[in-house]
């Protein structure tokens, strides 16, 4: 059986965004009957260009049906060009991480995004340009090269794990690792010295979140007011801050914490914040 | 919650008289059946017991049952061991249909320069015998063909596969892996030079099967070793599972009947169940000979993955000829060889009954598959969110 993660089981058992919206902006479909995951989404965005409302179809394994659901979730309330920054990883990521055998599933919800976004902007979707190297599961060589490049993949193996590419009657295995070869080439080598690790990275964007929103939206605030606030540390999903200033000496102080600070990093990064006041 | 195990092609539970049979087997009679003294006799005298029967539930010799770790080990000694006795044979002929442990290694022939023909089946599931005939050639090593097929519970009609075999002297092996215990099994009427049978399909234990070698038949051993298995096949004898082996061939005997009666009925009546309140709904091979315990059943518009994990949740055990149950992308060959579109493989559920299931089991999942298969297809993009007007 598969190691899901409890966030893939909770969007498998019960998927968010589930169906179809009328007169969408944009609507993008991966996938085939045939190639076993298929991966319809649509979007529709409110008058300041944000998404409003976003809704998917799928058929696939649990891990496809899960990434979808996952990926309506983060693209709600983003911008077209906040949402085209997600990565497959972004997905597998906000889901705790996929099963690297399932990690198809993951780039089919970004492949359905951007298909979705290019058929809003009246483009033709990237996935589809290039020449067809998988004739199973029609997967391009731009396709395989990205996936190799945004994911650092080494082998063929990974490759059919990202891409579905020669997973079926395998004749493409070495034209697969001529890909591989060239991406090397062209890049030094140099994107697997850099490989990302899954959850640095991910922290990292996270951790600059937390600190953008505590700069940008908590500190002004409390600074008008003679007070700051400094960001101490960032434990999972408790962060630490010291309360500066006059902020020290008022009786709300904890009011503060609980209904100002910690709303607003709930509002701005994860709903599963929990705000400490480190103590000196 | 209740827990359903409707997985039995896949394994099964091992019977509490098989159990209770092998204990001894741990710490009172452990010796080792080849040595010399009374331990090694107690020992070679519960080897000798399980031999025959075995040996009695296939109506075979018990001098013809050799014990192997597998019915892989046994398939592939069937297949490596005869070519290695006809060294100047190169040509294998099998089915498109057959389990992994006899198509890999003759993929891996094949690329070793023999000749294998696999011949193909129908939307059935079904051989065409006269195809069979003609490709038998000269240089025929071996003819390997399965009893019942493991996805589908098709039955191959080995009786006149081997008649037609004998004829041309070409010897023959049969995987009667998931036929045994479920259709009785009688190596004369099959004409079979070799059968693999395994303990832990028919509520022995796992690591245990036999490889069943007709008199006069010519085969090299696989494991080679010491003198065990009159030296055709090397390593000390796993006694206390080769007991309980032999223990369920004997309650397997005795109870073939329930499965030609009760669970016969039981997948029948689950078949008839769901293929009523399920549209778009098929059964794989519903018009050939099947063993009386497997449902193998397609819904169109969902996946197999999904659909079992979401049975997992209400506890029934069920396999899939999903690709994505199995790690490759790849869906079920045999489905495939059946011709089973591509887009409703990937719908396509097995169950696989026991006599230890229930009425009750059959009745929670007619009870519980149907929201789940109606749930997956409101997600479905090939489904019509508002369904269409019915025809009149």
């Amino acid at each position: 059986m598969w190691d899901y993660s409890e966030k893939v089981k909770d969007h498998f058992y019960n998927p968010r965004n589930v169906g179809t919206i009328e007169n969408p902006d944009g609507v993008g479909e991966v996938g085939s009957l045939a190639c076993g995951d298929m991966l319809k989404l649509m979007f529709k965005l409110d008058d300041r260009g944000r998404i409003a409302d976003v809704k998917f179809q799928t058929f696939g394994c649990g891990s496809a049906i899960a990434s979808a659901s996952a990926l309506t979730e983060m693209v709600k309330g983003k911008t077209i060009e906040e949402a085209s920054r997600i990565t497959n990883q972004d997905i597998a990521d906000y889901l705790d991480g996929l099963p690297e055998q399932k990690m198809h599933c993951s780039v089919m919800g970004r492949e359905a995004l951007e298909a979705a976004i290019a058929n809003y902007r009246g483009e033709k979707p990237e996935t589809e340009e290039g020449e067809i190297v998988c004739n199973c599961f029609g997967v391009t060589d731009k396709a395989i090269e990205r996936a190799i490049k945004e994911n650092g993949l080494t082998t063929v193996e990974q490759v059919t794990y990202y891409t579905k590419a020669g997973g079926g009657c395998g004749t493409c295995h070495e034209r697969i690792q001529e890909i591989i070869d060239r991406v090397i080439e062209q890049t030094g080598g140099g994107i697997w010295r850099t490989k990302p690790k899954r959850e640095k990275t991910a922290n990292i964007r996270r951790m600059k979140l937390i600190e953008e929103t505590i700069e940008h939206e908590v500190a002004p605030a409390l600074r008008k007011e003679g007070g700051d606030i400094e960001l101490i540390d960032v434990v999972g999903d408790k962060v630490i801050v010291a309360l500066r200033g006059k902020c020290t000496q008022c009786l709300l102080s904890g009011w503060t914490m609980e209904n100002f600070v910690q709303a607003k990093l709930r509002e701005f990064v994860s709903p599963e914040i929990v705000v400490e006041e480190a103590k000196e | 919650m209740r827990r359903v195990y409707a997985d039995n092609n896949a394994t099964t539970k091992v019977d509490d008289n098989v159990i209770e049979e092998m204990l001894p087997l741990f710490n009172e009679i452990y010796g080792n059946p080849s040595s010399m003294h009374t331990f090694g006799a107690e020992a070679e005298k519960a080897l000798r017991q399980a031999r025959e029967r075995v040996g009695e539930f296939i109506k075979a010799d018990p001098s013809e049952i050799i014990f192997t770790g597998s019915g892989t080990e046994s398939d592939n000694t069937a297949l490596f061991g005869t070519l290695q006795a006809y060294p100047g044979k190169k040509h294998i002929i099998t089915t498109k249909v057959e389990h992994p442990a006899v198509l890999n290694p003759c993929q891996l022939l094949a690329k070793k320069g023999y000749a294998v023909t696999v011949l193909p089946v129908d939307s059935e599931g079904m051989l065409d015998l006269d195809e069979l005939r003609d490709s038998i050639r000269d240089d025929t090593a071996i003819v390997s063909i399965m009893y019942a097929n493991n996805e589908t519970g098709v039955i191959f009609p080995i009786e006149e596969i081997g008649q037609i075999v004998k004829e041309r002297g070409v010897v023959f092996h049969v995987d009667a892996v998931q036929a045994a215990g479920k259709i009785p099994l009688d190596v004369n009427k099959l004409n079979a030079n070799l059968l693999s049978i395994s303990g832990h399909k028919i509520h022995a234990p796992k690591g245990v099967a036999a490889l069943y070698i007709r008199r006069g038949t010519r085969v090299r051993p696989f494991l080679i070793g010491g003198h065990q298995e009159k030296g055709k096949r090397g390593g000390t004898e796993n006694l206390p599972s080769i007991v309980g082996f032999g223990k369920a061939c004997e309650l397997a005997a005795e109870h073939l009947d329930v499965y030609s009666g009760q669970v016969r009925a039981m997948r029948d009546r689950l078949q008839e169940g769901l293929l009523r309140t399920i549209s778009e709904t098929s059964v794989n091979g519903g018009e050939s000979p099947r063993i009386p315990n497997t449902l193998s059943i397609r819904f169109e518009y969902v996946e197999g993955e999904s659909i079992l994990l979401l049975l997992d949740r209400e506890g029934i055990a069920a396999s899939s000829g999903s690709a994505c149950t199995s790690g490759s992308l790849e869906p079920s060959h045999v489905l495939r060889a059946m011709g089973i579109p591509y887009t409703s493989v990937h719908g396509s559920i097995r169950f696989s009954l026991s006599r230890f299931n229930t009425g009750e089991d059959i009745d929670y999942i007619l009870e519980k598959l149907p929201p789940i298969i109606s749930k997956l297809r409101e997600i479905s993009p090939f489904v019509e969110t508002t369904p269409a007007p019915k025809k009149q």
